[in-house]
């Protein structure tokens, strides 16, 4: 009979509750402890916050590789901070697969333009895409932007351009996007508090 | 809350909620979407016996805890929240000495309001608003307003409650919200219990109240009913809004809103030609001798936010550069700004973090509008249905002439930056990883749009660019400014000396100040980040942790703690004192009160006028206190004025009378959409391991209405409204019971929002079904009620 890590593991938990004795007849205890050892064994922790709700419960990313030359830091795993008087080192199914949506494969790596009428994307650069977006952006606030209302009166307003988004970004970005759209005269704007 | 308080955020915080003596839970359901944050409440039970009640359409997750669960129709909480109101008026179970000290009950109204048939004074039948100062107080010769201690005044505020109040009796309450008279009676002798000094109760709630037509006045119906049992400023006690996305607050804080500047500051509005019109709309005299009236202080926090985004530029002798900021034609939130996308008047839209598609509501208009813009940029970690809504089930993409932009953007994870949460703490978190080749992150996508459109400015000219110009941006690297400099600029200077501010009391009207954000004031000073704070230490044993990151205002835990003790600067419950007057000062929480002012020196609501609470506030547009109306799409006459159903303040837009149900005998079943825990909005349908765990799109049917219409467990079902439908499995369940609403049965259908084209499954959207209607105040759409038809699929 050929026990992989993984069964070895599983048999594990399946004796929870006191005794490390499995069916087996012999101690998992050693191979428990090793394993729990081995999976954050050089892995640096960074504090972070659940992105899902606004719970905002403390969590620790364990992370591998230092981010150095030839290194790509990766997450391993994820768990509730013991620390955070918020959530006490717990975490809901969101919280706990967090791993699962950071180290997404589906996360995408590349700008995309889809033209007039086409049915697929194509991919572009980023000196493309930025040029474009800034392009677009200017035109239509050239196209739109009202100095001064029917009254007279000075408003200084772009109406054709909206920006929506976002409660999912820091503190930090989101005062940066209102700083620089109030300042391009951006009035139609909003976030996920509204819906 | 706001228009009843002064600031419009959770009153207490999360942990506080283990110090409360009852939890009702309406309008949320936490066990299911805040599940972390809800085992506070049930500490509160297993540590203090504390009762946790629910009231919701659906029996929820948050129900199955609950010691007693109420079944409601949707739309219906004003009226139940104005049955206990009534009852605790009636029964005198309020808490005397807090509702005579802290709140307006003995100010005297003007002659001029009264309320009839479904209408207060002052409305306009052809704008379809008030004219508010038909509410307003009546005013003695010093020009402060009249009181009458007594409460006895046939027009003070306590006795025109009571008036407005004593047509919600639990019969007529029963019969609207579908309940029987028993049941809502025994829940209401919990609710209404806590109206005593030793006792606490707490209120949580979340969409489930803001997405009504009425949503604004639900929650003003709850914060009179706290008011009424002297629950707020006490540990253990407030009304907590939870939110559902991770800086739902902090960017509201940050005013990616309509209306607002950071800190709550008010956008300017065309007829404040003037930076001194601007500022004497929004600084408000004392209403009452003794008032802090707190906010007599906008021009310091307004005149230093211009100084942090113009700098140099913005000048005593220029107006602090007033005329840089665009004064909006209208409303200009999500509704009417997909209005004018309806209209062909928006050209661009750029979403940043958000399924713009999916939010809803009526996805099929949402498509349409969308098509109508000449371009469209989307900003995300995932390609989304947003981004890709040309391709959405139904759309020709050949005949969609929008061009769409997508750019991946880095995650939460890869970022450092603060996320304030649901309880005001602004929570610093390190970047785990690094921000992955071919990703931006948001500030480099920021930072470089503005750059190149600033630079499109200097070589070609164009519209009004001044304010571009003239924009502060002083970081070290202005191609990507960094997360620290930002939260640095938010905190503000001191521009004398160059030093960070302590607090916003620094914070001057001359330019000698800046601020981006002056409630954040405090929160990055000379001793370093104090959203990076890790102390665990819990001395009082309440939870409020003040070494624990940074909580606005000043590091303060819980709003209107001068509220929580009585007339002397006593807790109004010792072993749960929140702030304590020890004779020379204030001890305890960070007081929301001067440090060393006396108790009986001011009023305890510093951000009021009237220095106290508003049981009655002329701060909604819709009415000085809560009425029902029902949903904009009702299976309902309404009983209580049959010719106003329907919240007259609200704003139709084009098209949408005829995208409403004209009759039940079409859509005769009420309709909610809702959240599961395996899931949060949108994004986890990218994750696999919830994917699996929540795979399917479902509607849940009642089982009884499930037997009459033949829908078996597990197979499909069809449901659908005048604007969309849904097909999916259906989950058949005895938890929603059928209502009798005023003589007649009606069904409810529960359907969640998780799904969309684009996920590991894909699934129907549920907002294909909802209303394009919203609040008369936040115009926050009307999700949470409005009527649909169903039948099993063949």
């Amino acid at each position: 009979m050929t026990l992989s890590r993984r069964d070895l593991l599983k048999g594990t938990a399946l004796a929870a509750g006191g005794t490390f004795v499995s069916a087996l007849g012999f101690d998992l205890k050693p191979a428990y402890a090793q394993s729990r050892e081995l999976k954050i064994s050089g892995a640096r922790e960074y504090k972070t916050v659940c992105p899902y709700c606004a719970v905002g419960c403390g969590t620790i990313a364990y992370v591998h590789g230092s981010g150095g030359l030839n290194t790509t830091r990766s997450v391993i795993h994820v768990e509730g901070d013991p620390d955070s008087p918020i959530n006490g080192g717990t975490l809901c199914p969101k919280g706990a697969s967090q791993m699962q949506l950071a180290m997404s494969p589906r996360l995408e790596h590349t700008p995309k333009y889809r033209a007039a009428g086409s049915t697929e994307w194509e991919d572009v650069d980023w000196e493309w895409a930025m040029s474009w977006f800034a392009r677009k952006y200017k035109d239509s606030r050239d196209a739109t932007f009202v100095e001064r209302d029917a009254q007279g009166r000075r408003v200084n307003r772009c109406e054709g351009i909206g920006w929506v988004g976002s409660a999912t970004v820091t503190n930090e970005d989101a005062y940066l996007i209102t700083k620089t759209q109030r300042a391009l005269g951006i009035v139609f704007m909003d976030h996920q508090a509204r819906i | 809350m706001a228009a009843s308080f002064g600031r419009g955020a959770m009153t207490n915080h999360w942990k506080d909620i283990k110090n409360a003596d009852v939890v009702l839970v309406m309008g949320a359901n936490p066990a299911e979407n805040h599940p972390c944050g809800f085992k506070w409440a049930l500490e509160a039970r297993d540590n203090r016996g504390a009762q946790i009640v629910t009231v919701d359409p659906r029996y929820t997750r948050t129900s199955t805890v609950a010691d007693r669960h109420l079944q409601i129709r949707p739309g219906s909480d004003i009226a139940v929240i104005g049955g206990w109101i009534h009852k605790v008026l009636e029964e005198e179970l309020y808490h005397d000495d807090y509702v005579r000290l802290h709140t307006n009950a003995s100010f005297i109204v003007s002659e001029s309001y009264r309320f009839e048939d479904g209408i207060f004074a002052g409305f306009d039948e052809a704008t379809s608003t008030y004219d508010r100062t038909q509410w307003s107080y009546e005013r003695g010769a010093d020009g402060f307003v009249r009181r009458d201690p007594t409460l006895e005044h046939p027009r003070c505020v306590f006795q025109l409650l009571r008036a407005h109040y004593s047509r919600y009796t639990p019969e007529v309450v029963a019969q609207i919200a579908g309940c029987s008279v028993a049941d809502f009676e025994a829940m209401a002798e919990i609710v209404c219990s806590t109206g005593t000094a030793d006792r606490a109760g707490t209120i949580m709630y979340a969409v489930g109240w803001t997405m009504h037509t009425v949503g604004s006045q639900i929650i003003r119906a709850a914060a009179i009913l706290q008011l009424l049992l002297g629950n707020i400023g006490r540990p253990g006690g407030g009304i907590n809004a939870l939110r559902g996305h991770a800086n739902v607050q902090g960017a509201t804080d940050h005013a990616i809103v309509a209306a607002s500047l950071p800190g709550y500051l008010t956008v300017p509005q065309p007829a404040q030609t003037t930076l001194a019109a601007h500022l004497a709309a929004y600084t408000p005299r004392p209403a009452v001798a003794g008032s802090v009236n707190f906010l007599s202080n906008y021009p310091r926090f307004f005149n230093s936010l211009m100084k942090a985004w113009f700098g140099d530029a913005a000048t005593p002798a220029n107006n602090f550069a007033y005329d840089h900021l665009g004064k909006p034609a209208g409303d200009a939130t999500w509704l009417s700004m997909w209005d004018e996308a309806h209209q062909g008047r928006l050209e661009g839209l750029v979403a940043l973090g958000f399924n713009t598609l999916l939010a809803g509501p009526d996805v099929p208009r949402l498509i349409r509008s969308m098509t109508n813009l000449k371009w469209k940029v989307v900003i995300d970690p995932f390609l989304h249905e947003a981004a890709e809504f040309w391709n959405a089930p139904g759309v020709d993409a050949s005949q969609v002439q929008t061009e769409v932009l997508y750019l991946p953007a880095a995650h939460w994870i890869e970022r450092g930056g603060s996320f304030t949460n649901s309880g005001r703490w602004a929570q610093w978190k390190e970047a785990a990883v690094d921000v992955p080749e071919g990703v931006r992150s948001d500030t480099w996508i920021l930072s470089e749009l503005f750059w190149r459109v600033k630079e499109l400015y200097e070589d070609e000219g164009g519209a009004w660019h001044e304010p571009i110009r003239d924009l502060t941006w002083n970081y070290v690297n202005p191609r990507e400014p960094s997360l620290e400099e930002l939260a640095r600029e938010i905190n503000g200077y001191d521009l004398t000396t160059g030093r960070l501010l302590d607090s916003f009391a620094q914070l001057r009207d001359d330019g000698t100040t800046s601020s981006g954000n002056w409630i954040y004031a405090g929160s990055w000073t000379e001793q370093g980040n104090m959203m990076a704070r890790r102390g665990t230490e819990d001395p009082s044993g309440l939870g409020f942790h003040h070494g624990w990151a940074f909580a606005w205002p000043l590091n303060r835990r819980v709003l209107y703690n001068r509220a929580g003790a009585d007339a002397n600067g006593e807790p109004w419950d010792a072993s749960r004192a929140g702030i304590r007057w020890n004779g020379t000062r204030w001890v305890g929480d960070v007081p929301d009160f001067g440090a060393t002012t006396r108790p009986d020196a001011a009023g305890a609501f510093i951000m009021t006028e009237e220095g106290v609470a508003r049981l009655f506030t002329t701060g909604l547009v819709d009415g000085p206190f809560s009425e029902h109306y029902e949903p904009a799409e009702s299976p309902t006459a309404n009983i209580l004025h049959e010719r106003v159903a329907v919240n007259p303040t609200v704003r139709w837009y084009d098209g949408v009378r005829e995208s409403l149900a004209q009759s039940t005998d079409e859509f005769p079943y009420a309709a909610t959409v809702y959240r599961v825990v395996e899931r949060e909005h949108f994004v986890t349908s990218h994750v696999p391991l919830l994917v699996e765990t929540m795979p399917d799109f479902f509607v849940e049917v009642p089982h009884g209405l499930a037997l009459e219409k033949g829908v078996v467990n597990g197979e499909r079902v069809r449901v659908w409204s005048p604007r969309g439908e849904v097909e999916g499995v259906a989950i058949v369940t005895k938890r929603i019971k059928p209502l009798t609403v005023n003589g007649r049965t009606l069904w409810t259908i529960g359907i969640p929002v998780h799904w969309g084209f684009k996920g590991i499954t894909t699934g129907a959207m549920a907002n294909s079904l909802t209303p394009f209607i919203g609040d008369a105040n936040t115009r926050c759409p009307e999700f949470k009620a409005f009527l649909v038809n169903m039948e099993p699929v063949a």
